[in-house]
């Protein structure tokens, strides 16, 4: 008996909306998996997850680096790996791109709300980005004190810089605005 | 030798970035106090990331079958394509940091006008490099000028470095007939149209930091072709003595 119409318009519908399931379910479970090296955030808290592409039953997440170097790509992309198949999902890959260039403009403002409770000084959004030799306006994270200074442009992390208050004399750590 | 000259510019780039984030990996352990033991380290790692993405294209132009790994791992002194510079031995901490403030001057603008490279995989690359260079300069030109400007003795090391480390910069500026076809199509950056950039960063931090600009004279040259001082054997020695010892080790 030959398909008619309705039943590949049927198909098709029931497809993608098994589709939108599958790629909610991946994102469930991305959305579980933090960077190793601040763990109060999620990956898609960073902007580091760019994408989830569901084909059929196959799932592929697309990552990004934030600095060249980040060594918690490969730690990021085995535990992605693992967080999708505990979701169920047999066939995935996971790849990584290094365009657009990752910046802080994509961390989300709750992944800024997490890294303030965590003691972490958020990057400032690009409006306010300073020039090469120019100065930065930044809060102590603990005593949101203005009166801060950089003890190094580096920190213990690839994209935090080490500073001081003033004020309540605690030093912190500062999230890189790239 | 006939190589294809994407794969030649694209190891060149590759072999500078991973031989000078190796000799700022030897600071670690050594450095004058922890906050610049974090910094070396960190800028050793931006450096040592750009050379992965750059050798994994690269064994990807030549098609021959070599990862990031048989390319850093696996090539001897004569076949590496770093310019001089990198391959020097650090010096005092102020040396280094000279060193680096000079290489970053200039490669902060290269990586500016390579983000905008018409092959996708070098402007991507570059424009990820470009923001942690930027990161490099202001750090190694503030040391500039702190260093410079500072004591005596401060003054007296940071003027010799940039004496010492002044004839290696000529390379930065070399181009050859491997790279003509690459600038002209819009590939490679020519590296003169980076000289007025450079020279504007070195005025002011230069002048800040109380050394004065060494006269244009006689500079090396020869890394680019694979021409190199006693000093890379020793680095290779290092990098690759786990690859040669034991040889596909992973872990």
């Amino acid at each position: 008996m030959s398909r008619g119409k309705n039943d590949i318009v049927e198909d098709d519908g029931a497809s993608d909306r098994r589709a939108r399931a599958l790629k909610l379910r991946a994102l469930a479970a991305l959305a579980s998996v933090h960077d190793p090296e601040i763990p109060v955030l999620t990956i898609a808290d960073l902007g580091v997850l760019r994408d989830v592409r569901i084909e059929g039953e196959k799932v592929e997440a697309v990552i990004t680096p934030t600095y060249s170097g980040c060594p918690a790509m490969n730690m990021i992309a085995i535990e992605a790996d693992l967080a999708l198949e505990k979701a169920g999902f047999s066939e995935r890959k996971i790849t990584t791109v290094l365009s657009p260039a990752w910046t802080t403009d994509w961390m989300s403002d709750e992944g800024r709300a997490k890294l303030l409770r965590h003691g972490i000084a958020p990057p400032p959004h690009s409006s306010s980005r300073a020039g090469l030799f120019g100065k930065e306006a930044l809060l102590c994270p603990r005593c949101g004190s203005a009166e801060v200074e950089r003890i190094s442009e580096f920190g213990s992390t690839a994209c935090k810089a080490l500073w001081r208050c003033k004020a309540c004399r605690e030093p912190f750590d500062h999230f890189k605005c790239i | 030798m006939h190589e294809d000259p994407l794969f030649l510019y694209t190891l060149r780039l590759a072999d500078t970035a991973l031989i000078n984030g190796h000799r700022l990996s030897e600071w670690c352990g050594h450095a004058p106090v922890l906050e610049e033991e974090l910094a070396l380290a960190n800028l050793a790692l931006d450096l040592i990331g750009e050379a992965r993405a750059l050798y994994a294209y690269a064994g990807e132009v030549e098609g021959k079958g070599r990862d990031e790994d048989a390319l850093a791992y696996l090539r001897d002194v004569a076949s590496y394509r770093n310019i001089l510079m990198v391959e020097r031995p650090n010096g005092d901490f102020g040396q280094t940091i000279m060193r680096q403030f000079l290489l970053s001057a200039f490669m902060h603008p290269f990586w500016e006008a390579m983000s905008g490279s018409r092959d996708s995989t070098l402007s991507a690359v570059a424009a990820k490099a470009v923001k942690e260079t930027a990161y490099h300069l202001r750090h190694c030109g503030e040391w500039t000028m702190r260093l410079g400007d500072g004591t005596p003795e401060s003054h007296r090391r940071m003027e010799e470095a940039l004496e010492e480390e002044w004839p290696y910069t000529g390379e930065l500026f070399e181009t050859d007939r491997v790279e003509h076809d690459l600038i002209a199509s819009g590939v490679a950056v020519d590296p003169a149209s980076l000289r007025d950039r450079f020279d504007t960063t070195l005025e002011r931090v230069l002048a800040e930091a109380t050394l004065a600009r060494p006269p244009a004279g006689w500079m090396q040259t020869g890394g680019r072709q694979g021409r190199h001082s006693e000093h890379l054997g020793h680095v290779l020695a290092e990098l690759q003595y786990l690859q040669r010892a034991y040889p596909g080790a992973t872990w």
